[in-house]
C-alpha cells in the first residue's frame, strides 16, 4: 500500500550527468561488444528506468499540470509571491515525479536556483509538528544563527520559527518552498498548528513561501479545519490519467527500448526491433490489456515489466510473449490461495469444513467444535478412518490457521473464552478455496469432492 | 512662628478662578492660584505659583519651604495637587554635611534643593502660608533683620555639595522673565503661552533652572502646530527619505517625543552650547569651584538628574533606553539662547571650541563653514556628557520597580513620601508636561528645515550595543553623524508609545530602514533572531497589468482601508477608545467565519489608534497580540504576552504569577494596555484558567487592560465557557457577517485600485458565487488570482494580454469549486469503475450502505461476467479496492482485515452513476 519514495533525496544531477559520459567511452572503444555484457548494459538502463532512478525528460500527459506548478513555483522563487498549492492524484500517478520535474526545470533557471530554499516534509517521518518543526529548522540551517543554543521546548521552536518567517518580507528574503509529502498526515497533527502556520505566512506579507502539498487523498480538503482551510488558496493540482490504451501500449514500447547512445549499435536496433514485434503480439496484448483494465497506473506496469526483464539472459537475449505472460500470472496471483498450497490435508479440511459452515449459517462466526463436527460428519461418511484425528491434533492445526491468519477470531478481547469454544471467521472467499484444491498437489479425491459439494 | 496656632484651625482650600489647563491624559486640571482661608476668619490667603511657600511638616517649628511650580487637581475637584522646588532648611542638612558649608549656617539661611530623591508633588491641604525668600550673592553677609519670616537663600543643595544658586532660580515673583524661559518669538504666535496666566504676581517663567518652573514656562499644545506637526509626521512616513524634509520631519515628530524630552532637554541642548565654549572638555560639576558657578552649571546638575532619571525610566521601559538623548540635545531651543539676551552674553564671554554641530546649524546659518571640522570634535565629548549620567541609573532601577504611585496620592506628610517616589511622580508628570515641551520643539521647526544637511547615507544596526559602540568609536563623516541623528530622532520620537509597547513593536520604526539595507548582517548573539537568510537575487517587479492585478489581489497586500467594514471599525475603535480615554479595561468578543476581516480590522483600528495616539489625540498604549494558533499550548499565552509586554522569557506558570502581580498592582506610568486574543477557542483548558486569567485581568482596577478576542462561532462563550469565565467575558459581543456579494465586489475592485483588469462582469460572477458558497473574502481573491493566471497562460501573446473574461473566472471557479471525485471516476481504470458499480449494486441489493468486500466482490464477479472480462483474483480484487480506498472513493476498515473489511462509499451513488454513465 505504501509506496517507497525518495522523500528527502532532491534530484541527483550527478547521476545524470554520469551514465551519457561513461556510454560515450564505451562506444568510442568498442562498437561491438560481447552478448554478455550487452545484456548486463541493458538490465541496467531498463532497471534504472523501471524503479524510479531516473527522471523522465518531461512527464507525459500532464503538460498543463506541469506548467501550472512550474509557473506557480517560478512566480514564488522570483517575484516573491506566497502561494500554496495541492497535488492530489490516486497513488502511483506520477505526483512526485511532476513536482520533481518542475524543481528540476526551476533550479535550471539561475534567478530561481540562488534564492530558492527547499524544506522537504513527510507525513511519515514528520508524524507530529514537533519534530516537523526541528526538521524546518535543521533544513533551513536556522540552527547555526543561535549558535550553540539549543532548543528546549516545542513552543519555543514553535515561536523561533514564526518570528523567522516573519521577519522576512516580499522583496528581501529568499523564498522557501515547503514540500509536505503524504499532506493529508500533517492534516491530523494537533491543532494543525503547523498547517495553520505555513498557509498564515503564505497568505500574510512576511517571508515569500511556497506551500506545496502532495497527496493522494480527493477529500483532503475536509480535513482541513476552517480557519486552515481559508487560509488555504485552495489551488488543487490533480493528477488524474485519462491514459488509453493504445498510449498504455506506447509506454511499454518506450519503457522497454534501448536509447540511440547504446554501445553497440547492432545490438540495440536487434533489441528494439524484439520489443516492437513483441507489442505486436496478441497474447502480450491480451495480458497488458488485462493490466491496463485493472490500474491505469505506471508503477505496476513497472513492476510487471522488471519481472520480464529478470529473465533476460544471455541464452535467451530479448523478451518473448511468455516472458510477459509468464509475469502477468506472479503479478495476479492470489496469495492466499498460494498458502493454501503449503496446508497439511487435515488443515485442508479444516478449512472445507468452514466453507460449508459459512454456507449454512450465511457469514456468521464458528468456534473449533463446530468445525471439527463438521469434520467428523464428513469422516462419519466415509467409512475409512485414515483422517481420524485426536482432538489435541485438530486443535493444534486450528490454530496454526489462526497463525496464518486464514482465520481470524471475531473479537481479541474474548481471550478467556475457551479456545475450543472462540468464535471465528474465515478469511478466505470461496474461488480461493476451489482454486487451492484445484492445484493442490496430490489432493485426496473425497477430500476434493467433500470440497466441490454445495452441501457438507 | 505664628502659624503653629493656626495649625489647630481648620483650613478650607479652593481654587481660585477656572482651571487654567485640562490634562486629557491624567485627567487633572490645572489652576492659576489657590485660596486658603480659616474658617472663622475673613482673611484669605492666595498662593500663587510661583510663590514660595511654608508646608506642614513633621516639625511644626520648621515647616518644610518649597516654591510653588503648578498647582492642579482632579476633575472632582476632592484631590489638590501642588508641584513644589524644595528648599531645604539648615536643620534638614546632616551636621556632616554642613561642615562642606565651610561657615556657621545663619539660622533662616535656607538651600536651593537639587537631590533628587523627593517627590516635589504635595498634596496642596498642607500648604501653610506664602512665606518670604530673599536670594542673597555668595558674598552678601546676611541683613541683620528680626522678621523671622524671611529666608534666605545663598547656596543649593543637592545632598552631596553646596554651590552657588543664580538669583533667578530662587527670586519668585516680581522679576522679569529672565535667560532661560522660552521668550516668545511674538504674542500672537503662541495663543496660550504658558499655564499660570495670572500674569501680575507670578510671570511665567520665574525660575527656569529648576525644573519645575521651566515645564511651567513651557506652551500648551496650539492647535495649529500641532496640525503642522501632524502633517510633517505623514510626510515623514509616507514621502521619501529626500534629505531636508526627512529632517524636518525628524523635528516635526520630535513633538511628540513627550516623556524624555522635557523641558529640561530643551535646557540641555542650551546649557551644552553655552558650556561647549568653556575651553575643554565640560568639566564635572563637582570638580567646579563654588566661585565658578554659573547659572549654566548648576543647569548642568539639573539636567544631569533629569537625563539621569530619563535614562534610567527608560531603560526599564524599553530596551533600547537613551536612544533619544542625542537627539535632545540638539533641540531647538539653543536658538533661543542664542536669541536670548543673558545667554547670549554668556555665549559671548566665551572662546568656542567645541561646537555642537547641530546645534550650530540651528543656531545659525552662516557658521556653516565651521561645521566640518568641531563635528569630529565634538561627538565623543557629548558621547562622554551622555555616558555620565547613565551609569548610576541601574542602582535606582530595583527601587523604582517596586514602587507604586497612586494617581494622586494623598500625601499628609508630604516629604517622607515624595522623597521615595520621586521618580514615579516626576514620570508621570513629566507625561503630563509632553505636549509643552513637544511645543517647544515645534517652534522652531519651521524654521530649522533647511539647515538639515542632506544624508544619503543611512546607517543601520542590528542591536543598541552596536549602536552605542559606533557612537563611542566615533562617526568619521559628517553624513553619518546627520544619518545617525536623523535615524535618532525617528527612534526618539516615537518614545511616548513605543518605549512601552512591546519589544517587537519598539523596534519596527528601526527596524524597517535596517531590514531593508543590510538584511543579513550578523547579530549579536544576545540579539540573535532568527531570519530567512536575504536573497541573493532581487525579487522581479509585476511587468505588466495582469502580473500587477496579482500583486494587488494577494491577500497579504494589505489595503489602505478596509472597504464594507466601516460600522465594525468604528464600534471596535469607539470601544478601545474610550477604554484607552478612561484608563479602564474591558473585553470584546468578535465572531465571524473565516476570511470576514476580523484579525484585519481589529488591525486596522489599531493602526488609526496608533495613529492617533502619535498625534497625542489618545493616550498612548500598548498592542500585542496573540493567537491560538500559534502557542503550542494553552498556557503559552502568559509567556508570549509577558514577552510582548516586557520582554523577558519565563516558563508559563511563572509568566501567569508575574502578569497577575503587573495587572492587580497598580503601577506608575502604566498606559493601557490592548490585547488582541485571536482564536480564542484554542485557548480552552479543561479548568478554562488562561481563559479566566485573561477575561478577569479586565476587571482589576490598576490592570487597564483591554482584551479583543476573536474566534469562528458566536456562540463560543455559551457553548465551552464555564459560567464563570463567559460572565467576566462580558456581553459587549460582535459578529461579522459573511461579505454580501456586493461587498466581495468592492473589496476585489479597491484592491485592485484602478488597475484594470477584470471585466465588470467577470467581477461579478466571482464575488457572487463565493458569496453564495462562503463570502470568505480569502476565497475571492485567491479566485480572481487564479483567473488571471488563466487569462496569461490563454493568451496567444503572453505581452499582450488581455482582460480577466468571465470565461477565465469560469475556469477559475471550476478548478476550485468542482468536485474532483467524478473527474477521478471517470479516470479510474476499468476494474476500479466496476467495483464500484458491484458497490452499488451490492448496496441495492442489501438495502444498506455498507457491505464487506465479499458480498461486493461476488457482484464484481458477476459484473466482470456480464462486462466479457476475465474475472479478477480476490488480491486483485482486494489492490483494486484499496486503491479507491486511498483516493477516499471508497471508505474502508483496515486492511488486515481482508476480505471481512466493510466497504462504504464516500461519494454519493448518484455521483458515482453519472460519472460511470458518462463514457
Amino acid at each position: 500500500m505504501m509506496e517507497s519514495r525518495t522523500a528527502h533525496a532532491p534530484r541527483s544531477s550527478q547521476q545524470m550527468g554520469e551514465s551519457p559520459s561513461i556510454m560515450s567511452k564505451r562506444k568510442a572503444k568498442d562498437a561491438h561488444l560481447p552478448v554478455g555484457e550487452c545484456i548486463t548494459q541493458v538490465q541496467r538502463i531498463l532497471r534504472e528506468r523501471l524503479c524510479h532512478q531516473q527522471l523522465p525528460d518531461k512527464p507525459e500527459g500532464v503538460e498543463a499540470q506541469q506548467k501550472h506548478l512550474l509557473e506557480l513555483l517560478k512566480r514564488t522563487a522570483v517575484h516573491g509571491e506566497s502561494n500554496s498549492v495541492l497535488i492530489v492524484g490516486p497513488r502511483g500517478a506520477g505526483k512526485t515525479m511532476l513536482l520533481k520535474c518542475v524543481l528540476r526545470d526551476l533550479l535550471e533557471e539561475k534567478e530561481a536556483q540562488k534564492n530558492l530554499l527547499q524544506v522537504h516534509l513527510n507525513g511519515l517521518l514528520q508524524t507530529d509538528d514537533r519534530i516537523a518543526l526541528k526538521e524546518i529548522t535543521r533544513q533551513l540551517h536556522l540552527e547555526n544563527v543561535v549558535g550553540d543554543k539549543v532548543f528546549g521546548s516545542f513552543a519555543e521552536n514553535l515561536a523561533f520559527l514564526l518570528e523567522a518567517l516573519k521577519k522576512g518580507d516580499r522583496s528581501s528574503s529568499r523564498p522557501v518552498l515547503f514540500i509536505l509529502d503524504e499532506f493529508d498526515l500533517f492534516a491530523h497533527h494537533k491543532n494543525q498548528t503547523l498547517l495553520y502556520n505555513l498557509f498564515d505566512v503564505s497568505q500574510s506579507a512576511q517571508a515569500p513561501i511556497a506551500v506545496v502539498g502532495i497527496t493522494c487523498r480527493l477529500d483532503v480538503l475536509e480535513l482541513l479545519e476552517k480557519r486552515v482551510k481559508s487560509r488555504f488558496s485552495h489551488r488543487q493540482i490533480h493528477l488524474l490519467s485519462s491514459l488509453t490504451f493504445t498510449q498504455y501500449l506506447e509506454r511499454v514500447q518506450t519503457q522497454l527500448s534501448l536509447p540511440e547512445d547504446f554501445p553497440d549499435t547492432k545490438f540495440a536496433q536487434d533489441w528494439n526491433d524484439s520489443i516492437k514485434t513483441l507489442g505486436e503480439d496478441k497474447s502480450v496484448e491480451e495480458v497488458l490489456q488485462r493490466h491496463f483494465n485493472s490500474s491505469k497506473d505506471f508503477r505496476s506496469m513497472h513492476m510487471l515489466l522488471t519481472l520480464c526483464l529478470s529473465r533476460v539472459s544471455v541464452a535467451k537475449p530479448a523478451i518473448k510473449p511468455a516472458d510477459l505472460q509468464e509475469a502477468s500470472r506472479l503479478c495476479f496471483a492470489d496469495a492466499k490461495a498460494n498458502m493454501l498450497h503449503g496446508l497439511s490435508i487435515l488443515e485442508l479440511c479444516l478449512i472445507i469444513a468452514m466453507k460449508h459452515l459459512n454456507d449454512v449459517y450465511e457469514g456468521e462466526p464458528f468456534n473449533l467444535q463446530m468445525v471439527h463436527n463438521e469434520f467428523k460428519k464428513f469422516l462419519q461418511r466415509k467409512s475409512n478412518s485414515m483422517y481420524n484425528f485426536e482432538q489435541p491434533v485438530i486443535m493444534k492445526a486450528f490454530e496454526h490457521l489462526q497463525q496464518l491468519e486464514l482465520i481470524r477470531p471475531v473479537d481479541s478481547s474474548s481471550a478467556k473464552t475457551q479456545r475450543e469454544y472462540q468464535l471465528v471467521r474465515l478469511m478466505l472467499d470461496h474461488s480461493q478455496i476451489m482454486e487451492a484444491l484445484q492445484k493442490y498437489p496430490q489432493c485426496p479425491t473425497e477430500v476434493k469432492q467433500w470440497g466441490m459439494s454445495a452441501f457438507g | 512662628m505664628k502659624y503653629f496656632t493656626r495649625l489647630r484651625v481648620r483650613r478650607v482650600y479652593r481654587w481660585r478662578g477656572e482651571p487654567v489647563r485640562f490634562n486629557r491624559k491624567l485627567r487633572t486640571r490645572e489652576y492659576s492660584s489657590l485660596a486658603i482661608s480659616v474658617e472663622g476668619l475673613p482673611r484669605v490667603t492666595v498662593i500663587n505659583a510661583g510663590q514660595h511657600i511654608l508646608i506642614e511638616g513633621e516639625d511644626e517649628d520648621n515647616p518644610y519651604v518649597a516654591r510653588v511650580v503648578r498647582l492642579f487637581g482632579d476633575e472632582s475637584g476632592k484631590q489638590k495637587k501642588a508641584v513644589v522646588q524644595w528648599f531645604v532648611r539648615v536643620s534638614e542638612v546632616p551636621p556632616s554635611k554642613l561642615k562642606l558649608l565651610g561657615r556657621e549656617p545663619h539660622p533662616q539661611e535656607i538651600f536651593y534643593y537639587q537631590g533628587r530623591s523627593c517627590d516635589d508633588e504635595v498634596n496642596a491641604e498642607s500648604i501653610l502660608r506664602p512665606v518670604q525668600v530673599k536670594h542673597l550673592d555668595g558674598a552678601a553677609p546676611f541683613p541683620d533683620s528680626d522678621d523671622k519670616d524671611t529666608l534666605y537663600v545663598k547656596l543649593s543643595w543637592d545632598s552631596k555639595s553646596f554651590k552657588a544658586v543664580d538669583s533667578a532660580v530662587v527670586e519668585s515673583a516680581s522679576e522679569p522673565a529672565p535667560a532661560s524661559s522660552l521668550p516668545p518669538p511674538s504674542p500672537t504666535s503662541r495663543p496660550k503661552p504658558s499655564l499660570p496666566s495670572s500674569p501680575p504676581c507670578s510671570p511665567p517663567a520665574a525660575a527656569p533652572a529648576s525644573r519645575g518652573p521651566s515645564r511651567r514656562a513651557l506652551p500648551t499644545p496650539d492647535p495649529t502646530i500641532m496640525r503642522k506637526a501632524s502633517l510633517g509626521e505623514v510626510r515623514y512616513r509616507r514621502a521619501t527619505m529626500s534629505a531636508g524634509k526627512a529632517g524636518a520631519a525628524a523635528e516635526a515628530e520630535s513633538r511628540h517625543s513627550a516623556t524624555k524630552l522635557s523641558a529640561s532637554k530643551c535646557l540641555s541642548a542650551k546649557r551644552r552650547n553655552a558650556s561647549a565654549r568653556t575651553p575643554g572638555v565640560r568639566k564635572k560639576l563637582e570638580l567646579s569651584s563654588p566661585e565658578k558657578m554659573t547659572r549654566e552649571d548648576i543647569l548642568d546638575q539639573l539636567l544631569d538628574e533629569e537625563l539621569e532619571s530619563d535614562a534610567m525610566l527608560a531603560q526599564r521601559l524599553s530596551s533600547s533606553p537613551p536612544r533619544a538623548l542625542p537627539l535632545d540635545q540638539r533641540l531647538t531651543p539653543l536658538r533661543k539662547a542664542h536669541r536670548d539676551p543673558t545667554v547670549q552674553d554668556d555665549v559671548l564671554l566665551q572662546p568656542s571650541i567645541i561646537l555642537n554641530k547641530v546645534s550650530l546649524s540651528e543656531t545659525e546659518g552662516p557658521a556653516s563653514s565651521a561645521r566640518d571640522e568641531p563635528t569630529r570634535a565634538t561627538t565623543p565629548s557629548r558621547k562622554k556628557d551622555l555616558k555620565t549620567p547613565r551609569e548610576p541609573v541601574l542602582g535606582v532601577l530595583a527601587e523604582v520597580d517596586d514602587e507604586n504611585s497612586p494617581m494622586l496620592p494623598a500625601a499628609a506628610t508630604p516629604r517622607s513620601s515624595k522623597r521615595k517616589s520621586a521618580q514615579l511622580v516626576s514620570s508621570r508628570i513629566r507625561k503630563q508636561l509632553n505636549l509643552l515641551d513637544n511645543q517647544l520643539d515645534l517652534n522652531s521647526d519651521g524654521e530649522d528645515e533647511d539647515e538639515f544637511i542632506p544624508s544619503k547615507k543611512e546607517m543601520q544596526s542590528s542591536s543598541e550595543e552596536e549602536e552605542d559602540g559606533e557612537e563611542e568609536a566615533g562617526l568619521d563623516s559628517d553624513e553619518e553623524v546627520v544619518a545617525k541623528k536623523i535615524r535618532h530622532a525617528t527612534a526618539g520620537s516615537r518614545t511616548p508609545r513605543s518605549k512601552q509597547r512591546t519589544r517587537s513593536s519598539t523596534r519596527t520604526p528601526r527596524k524597517t530602514p535596517s531590514r531593508k539595507i543590510t538584511p543579513g548582517t550578523p547579530r549579536t548573539p544576545r540579539h540573535a533572531t532568527p531570519s530567512i537568510p536575504s536573497r541573493s537575487l532581487p525579487a522581479r517587479q509585476p511587468a505588466n497589468v495582469l502580473e500587477e492585478a496579482r500583486a494587488r489581489l494577494h491577500v497579504s497586500s494589505v489595503p489602505e482601508s478596509l472597504p464594507c467594514r466601516e460600522q465594525e471599525f468604528q464600534d471596535i475603535y469607539s470601544f478601545v477608545e474610550s477604554k484607552i480615554m478612561d484608563g479602564t479595561g474591558g473585553c470584546m468578543y468578535i465572531s465571524g467565519v473565516p476570511g470576514t476581516g476580523k484579525t484585519a480590522t481589529v488591525h486596522e483600528v489599531m493602526r488609526c489608534l496608533q495613529h492617533a495616539a502619535d498625534v497625542d489625540e489618545v493616550p498612548p498604549f500598548h498592542f500585542i497580540e496573540i493567537n491560538g494558533m500559534k502557542m503550542t499550548d494553552p498556557h503559552q499565552a502568559y509567556v508570549q504576552i509577558l514577552q510582548k509586554l516586557t520582554g523577558q522569557k519565563a516558563t508559563a506558570d511563572h509568566a501567569a504569577a508575574l502578569l497577575e502581580k503587573r495587572f492587580s498592582n497598580p503601577a506608575p506610568r502604566k498606559e493601557t494596555t490592548v490585547l488582541l486574543v485571536d482564536e480564542l477557542d484554542l485557548l480552552w483548558t479543561r479548568k478554562q484558567n488562561v481563559m479566566y486569567n485573561l477575561f478577569d485581568w479586565p476587571t482589576r482596577r490598576h490592570a487597564r487592560l483591554v482584551v479583543l478576542t476573536i474566534a469562528n462561532t458566536m456562540d463560543l462563550p455559551e457553548r465551552i465557557m464555564i459560567n464563570r469565565v463567559a460572565s467576566r467575558l462580558g456581553l459587549t459581543r460582535m459578529s461579522f457577517q459573511p461579505y454580501s456579494f456586493k461587498q466581495l465586489q468592492q473589496i476585489i475592485m479597491s484592491r485592485l485600485n484602478k488597475v484594470k483588469a477584470f471585466e465588470e462582469d467577470a467581477l461579478q460572477l466571482v464575488s457572487r458565487k463565493v458569496a453564495a458558497l462562503s463570502g470568505d473574502a480569502r476565497r475571492c481573491l485567491d479566485i480572481c488570482r487564479r483567473a488571471t493566471e488563466i487569462c496569461e497562460h490563454s493568451a496567444t501573446d503572453p505581452f499582450a494580454t488581455g482582460l480577466v473574461g468571465m470565461s477565465h473566472v469560469m475556469e477559475a471557479l471550476n478548478e476550485m469549486f468542482s468536485s474532483p471525485y467524478v473527474a477521478a471516476i471517470k479516470c479510474a481504470s476499468v476494474q476500479e469503475q466496476l467495483f464500484l458499480r458491484a458497490v452499488i449494486a451490492e448496496f441495492r441489493r442489501l438495502g444498506l450502505e455498507e457491505a464487506t468486500f465479499q458480498q461486493v466482490f461476488v457482484q464484481h464477479q458477476a459484473l466482470c461476467r456480464v462486462e466479457g472480462l476475465q474475472p479478477i483474483s480476490v488480491s486483485e480484487g482486494l489492490a483494486v479496492c484499496r486503491r479507491l480506498g486511498a483516493c477516499r472513493l471508497l471508505l474502508l476498515e483496515p486492511s488486515r482485515l481482508g476480505v471481512l473489511q466493510r466497504v462504504r462509499l464516500n461519494v454519493s451513488q448518484d455521483d458515482v452513476l453519472y460519472a460511470l454513465k458518462a463514457d
